[in-house]
């Protein structure tokens, strides 16, 4: 068993690193294996039983350095055996991080569409990483970008300092002023808790912000669909007592009305949620 | 010597490191002062017409700036 584990384990080194083969020692190779090594084991079981070939897939990604300020960005071909990887992008963006290129720079922490930390774009379509399945039939590569129209930190990490500056600035926490009637909870009806369903699941991965054209040219003062759907959350919340305050605030030219319901956004958003029907209930609730 | 927009907002941003280090107690001023000078000068042979570089290390540079210029940062080494 052992015997075998550490040839497929060889096999996978040279399939997958030719280059980096003669400086690696192949016992040394299980244990560079992090994190989907399991995976990895069971599937090279199956795959050595049925003497399957590889499945090699190749993605581009993004690649550019703030330490080096003069070299250009470019994109960096990366291929890797489908069989030995997990389903979704961020298994095989976790697994060149580990066995191709340490230097390949993302944010991942929960790996099942919580955190909305692993937010990129995905062959032209803004997604989080791990709720994003390498589509297995065609061979095509795999075009990997940072979120569009963000400044980037390093490779597929954009800054999004102004859009938790745009969060902050529409207060998002219940605002009251009288205390509860029985001094323990604010109580709120079935009704009014159901208003919230669609609003609250929002996890501000910013996939929807940035794929919107009209956030793209104003993003300095359109707070953008993520924004406006977090303002709704609050504006319909039945326990928030600054509903007036909060409409006032959005009552301009550019905060909400630069929504031009392009629906870039309910097209995008990897959660299901429909932010611009949000923003055309706010739309509605100015109007009347 | 007629200076383009963004070689304007270098100065602009040395100036306001420079206006920034007088804030800073008497006895560390002059090693915020050479620090700036040195976070410039490091890049000093960056291309002119290399706007995307130049712009980068201004956002970046102005993020150094609002950091250091908090009260609370009192030295530098």
């Amino acid at each position: 068993m052992a015997a075998l584990r550490s040839s497929a384990a060889r096999l996978l080194g040279a399939a997958s690193r030719p280059a980096l083969r003669a400086a690696t020692a192949p016992t040394s190779a299980p244990a560079a294996v992090r994190g989907m090594a399991q995976v990895a084991d069971a599937q090279q079981h199956s795959q050595t039983a049925s003497g399957d070939q590889a499945n090699l897939k190749t993605f581009q990604i993004y690649r550019w350095n703030p330490d080096t300020p003069t070299e250009k960005p470019k994109m960096q071909s990366y291929t890797l055996d489908l069989n030995k990887t997990g389903p979704m992008v961020l298994d095989a963006l976790i697994r060149i991080k580990n066995e191709l290129d340490p230097t390949l720079t993302f944010r991942r922490s929960c790996r099942e569409g919580i955190c909305g930390s692993c937010a990129m774009n995905i062959n032209g379509t803004n997604t989080l990483a791990c709720l994003c399945r390498i589509p297995a039939e065609d061979s095509a590569e795999m075009k990997i970008y940072p979120l569009p129209h963000t400044y980037v930190v390093k490779d597929l990490v954009p800054d999004l300092t102004q859009f938790y500056k745009q969060y902050k600035s529409i207060k998002p926490y219940l605002q009251r002023d009288t205390p509860a009637e029985d001094g323990k909870e604010y109580r709120q009806s079935k009704a009014d808790r159901k208003k919230l369903d669609g609003l609250y699941e929002c996890i501000l991965c910013a996939c929807c912000s940035t794929s919107c054209p009209s956030y793209w040219w104003n993003s300095e003062e359109y707070l953008g669909p993520a924004i406006l759907l977090q303002s709704y959350r609050w504006l319909v919340d039945s326990r928030d007592e600054k509903t007036a305050q909060r409409k006032d605030a959005l009552n301009n030219s550019m905060s909400l009305y630069r929504c031009h319901t392009i629906l870039n956004c309910t097209r995008t958003c990897p959660k299901g949620l429909n932010p611009g029907l949000a923003i055309a209930q706010i739309k509605k609730e100015m109007a009347f | 010597m007629r200076l383009s927009g963004l070689q304007k907002e270098v100065l602009a941003l040395y100036r306001q490191c420079i206006r920034e280090c007088r804030k800073k107690p008497e006895a560390s001023r002059k090693r915020f002062q050479v620090f700036a000078r040195n976070e410039f000068e490091k890049n000093i042979a960056i291309d002119k017409r290399d706007f995307g570089a130049i712009e980068f290390l201004l956002r970046k540079g102005r993020r150094q700036l609002d950091m250091y210029s908090s009260p609370g940062v009192k030295d530098i080494k």
